[in-house]
């Protein structure tokens, strides 16, 4: 069973991750055609960093990407512990709102935030107000419930008790929630953060329509790539930025192994001269 | 934990910072510039970057976006907040634009390189008086074919051929496919007339057993890999298609076909007329039509600019067909807005009949009674329960 | 309690920005395009019922779907050591940060007739499979595409079971499976629901997946939607049909709460 298990994973892992592969091998492949190999090249790379547009439609991506989700957790994060003192109709009312960006189409929500901007800028007198901010406010918009959605069950998992303890402890409630609170709910906020960032580093719909003529992000120009096939060098954009996310993640991982095992030490060292 | 996270965050944060971001000042200004995507030379393989000599030419920093169809142009303009100064749609939406006010007409004393452009793009049925639009590229749609599989292809007939039944391909455009359906009628492909277009549904309906897929963009990979035989798409595509498979043919069928401009403007609300002005010349410049040209594989509007472009496409008769042959092609226009919705649920229909709707109608009514049943069932028994308890205590929940 | 005052910041977000936009989206639905009202968008959705009920079914299915494939490999991360179970975490959450569009176009060139599957089984000698342009093909694509978010939340619930719970019922003379049915299966209830509603939301509304995977008559509510703002031009239509598929997807939402018994409070906290 156990052993049928670790098969099935290792199954759908590799189901996850065949084209992703299959993308990574095309940005060496000579041709535009995935399913045709046409010999070895590494031109695609040096394509793609000659076309500065497309690198710094990159950098907009992740920028947009990087602020977006951190205001979403900190702003979600303080939602999530506000709902969950509320009871009764407002903690439904507010939940339910939560639900709204996650079910109307993202054209619908595009187009209506778009309104919306453009309404704003008529009356506020910008001209052309569509931009980085618009952008990034309906990045935070679409980014809040999946941060709320991560925190939330871990508030309700967690020991109501505890935050009384520590204030009958002598914490101040600040002081309660940075020491003990948010250790209890912080693989909900990183989970909640993390999705956030991918979910507003790949969107396109929604971006299209409130942004203007300044500040376009990559998966938008992606899109528009409808009158030619896509360009090889966009493949080995894609091989790039699977390289550098998955060093992230590896190098982010090695560091929390070294704290873990240097806490250990420090405890094992902690207990020994008591033996 | 945390504090890595938000020092990693930050780390990012700078990295895109520091990345170069649009300049704010440029001697000449900036403009906005909106057109499809990948529908400029860019520099790729060796190609001219039309955009940079431009900018380096002039001093004036162009921002360029892109778009992915008329309609989503037509959409981000009409929802208005953002502000263009120079946009590239095609022939009918410029219609469109023109009878809603929305173009700002054009100064041609800014524009002196309008005089290359032919005579047969001035005065178009889309722009009558020549005062809005500067043509950018134009083609043809034609069919394209691979000789190893098919042969006989003088006209569109061959779309509706069984022999070739899942090896069509078909655009997933309503307005092309439904031209391509009026041609074969006999219609015009700018009719309003609603049995004319019912006809025409009619003729595609007919046409989906063999259809493979309504396609757009993946035309290229399907006809160069052989997964298709057949397909309508532009001129200038084949040309690179026929690149990569060389038994591909083309076919300006004897039926009619379309043919299409797209034309430079100047939308109401841009900030630098000037500005824009002087790019539409730049792209009017024979010589940058010509380069341009070379990389994009559409047609130029712009006979001096065949001096500076690949000969063997200067001369294709795919991409310049002669005169007599061109007669036969016809533009879209703007069509009224109650044309088009019509069109497009009559393009519904053709698209999803032949799947078994009541089949979902019925199982989703038997499962809606079935739920419905069950919760007045489990309400009941709820009730019951409580009462037999006699207390009002709610039940344990999970 | 004054930690309430904490979501008001969010509270005023979410009205300027999700709930007037709603607005404009209820007055589109019932407006033509000068402005005036008009019930007509509503009446003309009946035609669009089949396309809405299709989309629905196909991604309840791809939900279970997911559900099924997803729960094995969440248990299994679960049960893995703390540092592989956060490369694992890793490995679910790297496909999501990439583009979307290019991993459904792999996918395309992996299944066409002329693709790499059925190019290898016929340099195999076998014959080729019919495995594009189907139903099946459509539910592959979405299946890939947020089963994700089927397995995080899932995790997430199942790391934190009790492992007393679990030896307590072996103890009271359980075999596995009954303490999978009777104790494991019931506690991760509230990631199951959580799961499926992030993966039956989100394929809904989809339209990319059908217009490369799917068969020429394939379509989704989401392809026909974003028609109405593409193709027709008639945006007060598209904004009358995302309000119904709102409702439904409310609908169906709530009845899996409702028959998960994690309705009230914590079925939608948890969700």
């Amino acid at each position: 069973m156990k052993r049928f298990n670790k098969i099935f994973t290792f199954l759908v892992f590799l189901f996850l991750y065949i084209p992703m592969i299959l993308l990574v091998v095309s940005s060496f492949n000579q041709g535009t055609d995935m399913a045709v190999w046409k010999g070895f090249t590494f031109s695609q790379y040096g394509e793609l960093f000659r076309d500065r547009s497309l690198l710094r439609l990159l950098g907009n991506s992740v920028l947009v990407a990087v602020l977006s989700s951190l205001i979403a957790t900190i702003l979600g994060t303080m939602a999530a512990l506000g709902i969950h003192a509320m009871r009764g109709r407002m903690r439904r009312i507010v939940l339910g709102v939560t639900n709204i960006p996650l079910t109307n189409p993202e054209i619908v929500t595009g187009v209506a935030l778009a309104l919306l901007f453009a309404f704003a800028g008529t009356m506020l007198k910008i001209n052309s107000i569509l931009g980085f901010w618009t952008l990034l406010i309906a990045h935070v918009t679409f980014n809040l419930p999946y941060v709320i959605l991560s925190v939330m069950p871990k508030l309700v998992q967690m020991d109501p008790d505890l935050a009384e303890a520590a204030q009958d402890l002598g914490c101040t409630p600040f002081q309660a929630f940075t020491k003990v609170v948010i250790h209890e709910i912080l693989p909900g906020i990183v989970s909640g953060a993390l999705m956030a960032f991918t979910m507003s580093l790949d969107d396109f719909v929604i971006s299209y329509f409130v942004t203007g003529s300044d500040f376009v992000t990559l998966p938008v120009e992606i899109y528009n790539y409808t009158k030619k096939p896509i360009q090889p060098k966009i493949y080995a954009l894609f091989a790039l930025m699977f390289g550098v996310i998955l060093l992230l993640m590896v190098a982010m991982n090695l560091l929390q192994l070294r704290d873990l095992k240097r806490r250990r030490t420090k405890l094992t060292q902690r207990r020994e001269p008591s033996r | 934990m945390m504090k890595r996270i938000v020092t990693l965050a930050l780390c990012a944060l700078l990295a895109a910072v520091s990345l170069p971001l649009p300049a704010s000042a440029a001697p000449g200004g900036t403009i906005n510039v909106y057109n499809w995507g990948q529908y400029i030379s860019d520099g790729t393989d060796g190609s001219l970057d039309v955009i940079a000599a431009f900018e380096e030419e002039t001093g004036i920093k162009v921002n360029y976006v892109t778009f992915d169809s008329n309609e989503t142009m037509y959409t981000k303009l009409k929802t208005g907040g953002s502000s263009y100064d120079v946009i590239i749609p095609s022939d009918y939406m410029v219609g469109r634009l023109i009878a809603e006010d929305m173009l700002e007409p054009l100064n041609f004393d800014n524009i002196p390189n309008y005089q290359y452009v032919d005579e047969s793009f001035r005065n178009t049925a889309y722009d009558p008086d020549n005062l809005y639009s500067v043509p950018y590229t134009w083609g043809t749609v034609g069919l394209i074919y691979n000789s190893k599989y098919v042969d006989n292809v003088t006209g569109w007939s061959s779309l509706w051929d069984p022999q070739y039944a899942g090896k069509i391909l078909m655009f997933d455009n309503c307005r092309d496919a439904f031209a391509i359906a009026e041609l074969r009628l006999g219609y015009s492909i700018n009719s309003s007339d609603p049995a004319e277009y019912q006809e025409a549904a009619n003729l595609l309906q007919q046409q989906k057993p063999y259809v493979q897929q309504y396609v757009m963009d993946q035309i290229f990979s399907k006809m160069e890999r052989e997964e298709a035989w057949l397909a309508p798409y532009y001129a200038g595509d084949y040309l690179t298609m026929v690149e990569e498979n060389p038994d591909l043919s083309f076919c300006l069928p004897e039926e009619g076909f379309n043919m299409f401009i797209d034309a430079m403007c100047i939308p109401k609300g841009c900030t630098n007329k000037e500005g824009a002005e002087a790019f539409i010349n730049f792209l009017c410049d024979p010589e940058i039509s010509g380069r341009n040209m070379d990389y994009l594989g559409y047609s130029t509007p712009i006979s001096a600019a065949k001096e500076y472009m690949d000969p063997e496409v200067a001369n294709d008769p795919v991409a310049y067909p002669d005169a007599e042959t061109l007669s036969r092609g016809s533009s879209f226009l703007a069509l009224p807005t109650e044309s088009t919705q019509l069109m497009d649920s009559l393009w519904l229909t053709v698209k999803t009949a032949g799947g078994n709707t009541s089949f979902y109608l019925w199982s989703s009514a038997a499962v809606l009674i079935l739920v419905v049943g069950l919760l007045t069932i489990a309400k009941i028994r709820k009730k019951r329960r409580i009462a037999r308890r006699g207390c009002s205590r709610r039940p344990d929940n999970l | 309690m004054k930690s309430k005052w904490l979501s008001g910041p969010y509270v005023i977000w979410m009205v300027l920005f999700t709930l007037i936009p709603l607005g404009i989206v209820f007055y589109f639905a019932f407006t033509d395009g000068t402005g005036q009202f008009t019930l007509a968008n509503i009446q003309r959705l009946g035609a669009y019922l089949p396309i809405l009920l299709r989309s629905a079914w196909m991604s309840i299915f791809s939900s279970i779907l997911c559900l099924l494939i997803g729960y094995p490999v969440a248990y299994c991360m679960s049960k893995a050591s703390p540092t592989r179970q956060k490369i694992y975490y890793m490995l679910i959450m790297l496909p999501m940060c990439l583009s979307f569009l290019l991993r459904t176009m792999a996918w395309v060139s992996l299944l066409e007739d002329t693709g790499i599957i059925n190019n290898f089984l016929r340099s195999l000698g076998l014959s080729p499979l019919p495995l594009i342009r189907n139903t099946g093909a459509v539910i592959l694509g979405m299946v890939y595409n947020y089963l994700p978010f089927m397995i995080m939340p899932l995790y997430t619930v199942l790391i934190k079971i009790d492992h007393r719970l679990i030896e307590a019922a072996q103890d009271l003379g359980c075999n596995q499976v009954q303490v999978f049915t009777k104790v494991i299966l019931p506690l991760s209830v509230p990631g199951i629901v959580s799961g499926i509603t992030m993966v039956f939301v989100p394929a809904v509304s989809t339209f990319y997946i059908s217009q490369k995977l799917g068969s020429p008559g394939a379509v989704l509510i989401g392809d026909v939607i974003e028609s109405q703002f593409k193709g027709a031009y008639n945006p007060n239509l598209g904004a009358a049909m995302s309000l119904i598929l709102m409702a439904l997807i409310f609908l169906c939402v709530g009845l899996m709460n409702h028959f998960s018994g994690t309705d009230d409070e914590e079925g939608v906290a948890t969700l």
